[in-house]
């Protein structure tokens, strides 16, 4: 019965719980028999279940080259990511997906790729920046530019510090927006200081996430700097309850940001309604 | 052609509800609605439209697919359905298209299982209308009163009989199984239900010529009018009831949500509705459709042009229940019209 119904998760158990800062944790989750609930491509959601409480949609933080597990940075909100962060490892809960269309991994081959996250917008970004750092020969140039509110809000720490500056061609730029006790990095937000290190658009593609009004600087500093629309992609977050594009309520225009999205490149979204 | 005179119904709706369940226009303290038959109910095939259109009987209301059961840390998933064998008898050709509509979201990749097993499960029995009334529109989206071509089979009602077409395999199975209460219909009988038909379509397309609007070139024209102004004059007048879409034929959002005692429950899906405020509100307090403005344009956006740039049709079937409901008459016809879909020559 119902073998194809396709709301019906699969239960997975979250196997490590790491806390990222305050009020953002990373759950990593597995099969029951151990290795990935899913095959994904980066940049793709998947649906957590925590019955009784219900179900959201996040998006799969870590990098499909990583067999055993799927990783979530989620960070509390509402009534799921509140219960979620009250759980300790070995909590059972039920997995769907993926969903959505993924980072155009084709189109960024053998170019030179510009990261810049906020926040937790870097989650979905660390799932494309591990697949590439771990297929390096395919790309060019990596910059990571990555900002936060205080030093305490960014996440991934071994990565961010330590494990990305020293991949082989890959440049990471660290921010917070306000003086902080023992911060003696940079100080300013992500989307001016994108514009001061400054990049070249030739032969680069930049990827962004984080919260709306970053993303939306972030645009206009990519466009002073000459990137076209076409270069820029970003991905989208918005309220969703099926992920297969049926329940109405994630649409852009004639798209669902589930299943069309949610990357898409800026020249897309400029032919698209802003309601995201 | 077969036909059934009318004294037999009672006998093919126990026939019918032996085999499956049968879903019947149903009248109950003056409103008229499709429930599932039991003996003593008052059928009524004369009503033009039930409240709520027979959407519920292939997208119901709420549906539970899940059961679940949390013990300290370990999580139980079943899957739970309740479906057989059903057939629905009387849906007008509006709502018939309208289910046709519902398919083409349901049944696109990927396909929704629950969906596509009561469609496969149920025969679709469709009476034409024989006297639409001043709220039916259907014949401006190209659909015609007196014929259902998403039905398994078709009747018209000619008075003392209904006139009966088998139209697809499903409704020859069907016919198949309650043949001894039919009877082959005469030439004559058949030629006076197309004229009929031919008529009750006329008389409904002169009467929406007289309206003077024409919805044919308005998802071309939506395209470029997200930012127009007419949404301001129209979304102040809506109250955010939600009762167009709850009514309304082709409407499939939907919500999911858990139930439980103690630690044991299901999940269900239900009907949603675009109106609300917090169809679209975020766990992060964010919103992108914040007032009734953005919900109003997106319900209309999403039936006049979203709908049609995905799947070729308008998700609209003239069936008339948000006009003749909405508490404070915003009129789909007057939205189209203001956009600009006027029958040339008219004005």
């Amino acid at each position: 019965m119902a073998q194809n119904n396709l709301l019906l998760p699969q239960v997975a158990v979250v196997e490590e719980i790491s806390t990222e800062t305050s009020d953002i944790k990373t759950f990593k989750v597995a099969s029951q028999g151990g290795g990935s609930p899913l095959e994904f491509l980066p940049g793709q959601c998947a649906m957590l279940s925590l019955p009784p409480v219900g179900e959201a949609i996040f998006s799969i933080t870590s990098s499909p080259t990583e067999k055993d597990y799927l990783e979530f940075s989620i960070k509390k909100t509402g009534s799921v990511t509140n219960f979620l962060h009250e759980i300790e490892e070995g909590y059972q809960l039920g997995v769907r997906g993926p969903y959505g269309n993924g980072f155009p991994l084709e189109m960024l081959k053998g170019k030179d790729l510009l990261f810049i996250g906020g926040g937790i917008g870097l989650a979905p970004l660390r799932s494309l920046i591990n697949y590439c750092l771990a297929n390096r020969g395919d790309y060019g140039q990596v910059d990571i530019v990555y900002g936060a509110r205080t030093p305490d809000d960014l996440v991934q720490r071994a990565e961010i510090f330590d494990n990305w500056p020293r991949a082989s061609n890959t440049n990471v730029y660290l921010t917070v927006d306000v003086e902080w006790e023992g911060w003696d990095g940079h100080v300013g937000f992500v989307p001016q200081y994108m514009e001061e290190i400054g990049f070249a658009p030739e032969n680069r593609i930049a990827v962004t996430c984080g919260p709306p009004i970053m993303i939306k600087f972030v645009l206009e500093g990519l466009e002073r700097m000459g990137f076209k629309p076409e270069q820029v992609i970003t991905t989208l977050e918005l309220k969703m309850k099926c992920g297969v594009g049926k329940c109405g309520r994630c649409n852009l225009g004639d798209r669902y940001v589930c299943k069309d999205g949610p990357v898409f490149t800026y020249a897309e979204l400029l032919n698209l309604p802003p309601e995201y | 052609m077969k036909k059934i005179v009318k004294d037999k119904l009672p006998s093919l709706w126990e026939q019918l509800s032996s085999q499956a369940t049968l879903f019947l226009p149903v009248e109950q303290d003056g409103v008229v609605n499709f429930a599932p038959w039991e003996e003593g109910d008052s059928v009524n095939l004369e009503a033009l439209n039930t409240v709520v259109p027979p959407k519920n009987v292939v997208f119901p209301q709420t549906e539970t697919y899940m059961r679940f059961k949390v013990e300290n840390d370990k999580l139980h998933i079943e899957p739970f359905e309740q479906n057989g064998p059903y057939v629905l008898f009387g849906a007008r050709p509006c709502d018939v298209a309208g289910i046709t509509l519902l398919d083409k979201v349901f049944l696109q990749e990927p396909e929704d299982g629950l969906y596509s097993r009561r469609r496969r499960e149920g025969t679709v029995i469709s009476v034409a209308c024989n006297e639409p009334d001043a709220a039916c529109f259907c014949t401006s989206f190209e659909l015609e009163p007196g014929m259902a071509p998403g039905a398994d089979i078709m009747v018209w009602d000619m008075g003392d009989y209904l006139l009966w077409k088998a139209q697809s395999e499903k409704g020859e199975k069907l016919t198949g199984s309650v043949e001894n209460l039919l009877q082959e219909a005469a030439e004559e009988e058949q030629k006076a239900a197309m004229e009929l038909k031919e008529r009750v379509t006329a008389k409904e397309a002169a009467a929406a010529q007289e309206m003077g609007w024409d919805p044919s070139g308005v998802k071309e024209t939506l395209k470029d009018m997200f930012d127009s102004d007419i949404w301001e004059q129209f979304f102040r007048r809506c109250l955010g009831c939600g009762i167009c879409t709850y009514i309304c034929p082709t409407c499939h959002c939907f919500d999911i949500q858990d139930y439980s005692k103690d630690q044991e429950g299901g999940r269900f899906r239900c009907w949603d509705s675009c109106m609300f405020a917090d169809f679209t509100l975020m766990g992060s307090g964010e919103n992108p459709r914040p007032t009734r403005k953005e919900r109003v344009r997106q319900r209309f956006m999403h039936k006049l042009c979203y709908y049609p740039s995905n799947f070729g049709l308008y998700a609209c079937v003239g069936c008339g229940r948000c006009v003749r409901k909405c508490p404070v008459n915003l009129d789909i016809a007057q939205v189209i019209k203001e956009v600009g879909g006027v029958k040339s020559g008219s004005e």
